[in-house]
């Protein structure tokens, strides 16, 4: 049997690998499909390639397509989030000067109190910041409005400002910016230059962040159901693969090469383990769950994570927030997962919705199989989202 | 690939009736024959104030000096994510932006994406005033991106060529053939293995440079 071709769209970050690992190793294959991937240069051309047709599918910020469907941005055309690629992943980065005025007020740098860094933070860094993120719609500036909401970064100015992920380094070295939020490998990358060192991993200030969907036009989506199935399947296996320790090795290896990501194996190594460099001294801090890619039903588009981004967009733009979450909710399609995915083992939740933010631990859930744990999912400050309070 | 970005605008007081004032053409390239490739396309299609950005520093707050009706970018560059922050109900503009994809305008968004080309634009901005900008920015995108390809592709020949001589220089020395007997056998492992004689060569570059 000939392979069909799919044309998918992804920006070369580590996030990426479940495409990438899909292709590769074969289980694209598996199911007839031969992944056409093709890396853009920003979030804005992958998003055009999506709606315009250029391509089928895409690696997208989990809030883009939520952006889209509240007709905030540039483009609302309807797309689907039809499974989450991976959960955190980000990780907050500060400049070499913030670093040491930190150190001379005695931090600790223990890279997992958000409360406290934030505290820290403000302490230092003068009467404002500036910080640097991949997109104006992104997890990135989502976690970012969450900290500094539940911390003393809220008595200070804060502008967050668009930067493509590989100057960001450098507008840090130039002192364009303060800081940043920015997934991997771009915070290692910095600290690799000696332009700046990690504070935070994303995961600090929501323990199970959803960070990147697989997104489709929602009238492809319904056009050609088998072709989605097929995707989804084969990204599904590829985030199982990736979450076995024994595969770390190899996806360093492979994301390292040219034709996908073009970084040091080694850097991409920090990542996929948890095990972060976060000096350019070398200081290393162990952070678990980092990044996730299937574990704790990862990969399963919940409509109350969907519904938490709309209320959060909402209030910045001013827009109803209950019609936003219920306009949300209807692009994280859990119902298409379901129909693609069972049978293949991927645990199914009882619920597709959830209160995010509640589970402090490990915990069992109801589910079809009966064997299915959440990870932990807890904000750092203790909020709970209840997506259908009033 | 390029990216069009029209910013269309709200009617705003001190344009209205003002159908004769020129569109205002912000034009992000920081290649400077580039930008005055494009530059003098636009203003030989029409009266239009055009104005270069070619630092991106504080990209969209410069932009938002000019007060533009339509931005012209290279989605090729990873700055194009920094005009984003137009489209923001609170961004620098302080007025409604978005892509220019509804109605008749439609097909020429795609077009734009084809040529490597998106576009956004303000709710307002007439699109009989748009089309003829589109349409100049489109066919010179089209242009300097043909120019940008075979350029690579030149480049690579170049280089292509390259390893076939040393290639060929290898298997002349090893095994005391002519020229035309080691391209011959070069052609054949190529065919043999279905592959490009310039990958064979490279491969046997590499391997001699190990062996070495």
């Amino acid at each position: 049997m000939k392979a069909v071709s799919l044309p998918v769209a992804y920006i070369p970050l580590v996030d990426a690998a479940p495409l990438i690992v899909a292709q590769e190793l074969g289980f694209a294959e598996a199911e007839g499909l031969s992944l056409d991937l093709v890396a853009a240069p920003s979030w804005s051309s992958v998003r055009d390639m999506l709606a315009f047709g250029r391509v089928d599918a895409a690696h997208l910020p989990s809030p883009v397509p939520v952006a889209m469907a509240l007709g905030i941005g540039g483009v609302t055309t309807a797309i689907s989030a039809v499974s989450v690629l991976s959960a955190n992943g980000n990780v907050i980065g500060i400049s070499r000067a913030l670093e040491s005025a930190l150190a001379a007020s005695g931090y600790a740098f223990d890279f997992a109190d958000a409360g406290a860094a934030g505290a820290a933070l403000a302490r230092v860094a003068g009467p404002s910041l500036v910080i640097g993120v991949p997109f104006p719609f992104s997890m990135h500036v989502e976690l970012l409005h969450v900290w500094r909401s539940a911390t003393p970064l809220a008595d200070i100015g804060f502008e967050i400002r668009t930067i493509p992920p590989p100057l960001m380094a450098q507008a840090l070295a130039a002192g364009e910016i303060d800081a940043f939020c920015v997934g991997e490998p771009w915070g290692s990358v910095s600290v690799e230059r000696g332009s700046g060192a990690l504070l935070l991993p994303g995961c600090a200030i929501w323990s199970f962040a959803p960070e990147k969907v697989l997104a489709t036009r929602t009238d492809w989506a319904e056009t050609e159901p088998h072709l989605l199935g097929r995707l989804m399947r084969a990204v599904w296996r590829a985030g199982r693969w990736l979450s076995h320790p024994e595969s770390r090795t190899a996806a360093a290896e492979l994301l390292s090469r040219r034709r996908w990501l073009g970084v040091p194996s080694e850097i991409l190594d920090r990542a996929l383990s948890g095990h972060l460099t976060i000096s350019p001294k070398g200081d290393v801090r162990e952070v678990p769950g980092f990044v996730e890619f299937h574990r704790g039903a990862a990969t399963f588009p919940w409509r109350s994570q969907a519904r938490w981004i709309a209320e959060q967009l909402a209030g910045r733009a001013g827009l109803d927030k209950a019609d936003a979450m219920t306009r949300a909710a209807a692009v994280f399609r859990s119902d298409l997962y379901r129909n693609a995915l069972q049978g293949t083992g991927a645990e199914m939740p009882g619920a597709s919705d959830k209160l995010e933010g509640s589970l402090s631990h490990r915990t069992a859930v109801a589910s079809a199989s009966g064997r299915l744990i959440l990870e932990r999912d807890r904000f750092f400050d203790g909020r709970i989202f209840d997506p259908f309070a009033d | 690939m390029w990216a069009i970005a029209g910013l269309a605008r709200c009617v705003q007081p001190q344009h209205s009736g003002a159908m004769t004032a020129p569109l205002t053409i912000v034009v992000v390239e920081e290649d400077r024959d580039r930008a005055i490739a494009i530059v003098d396309a636009l203003k030989d299609s029409g009266d239009y104030d055009v104005h270069v950005i070619g630092n991106v520093t504080g990209l969209s707050r410069r932009i938002a000096a000019f007060m533009p009706d339509v931005v012209l970018i290279d989605i090729d560059n990873p700055t194009r994510d920094m005009l984003e922050e137009l489209t923001l109900a609170t961004g620098p503009l302080e007025r409604p932006v978005a892509m220019f994809v509804s109605g008749a305008a439609g097909g020429l968004a795609r077009a734009a994406i084809e040529a490597g080309v998106s576009a956004y634009v303000v709710d307002g901005l007439q699109p009989e005033r748009l089309k003829p900008v589109m349409d100049t920015a489109i066919a010179r995108f089209q242009m300097i991106r043909q120019m940008r390809t075979e350029l690579i592709e030149t480049r690579r020949a170049l280089e292509e060529r390259k390893v076939i001589d040393r290639a060929k220089g290898l298997l002349m020395k090893a095994k005391g053939i002519g020229e035309d007997d080691a391209y011959a056998l070069l052609r054949k492992a190529a065919m043999d293995q279905g592959r490009r004689v310039a990958e064979v060569a490279e491969a046997l570059v590499t391997a001699a440079g190990l062996l070495r």
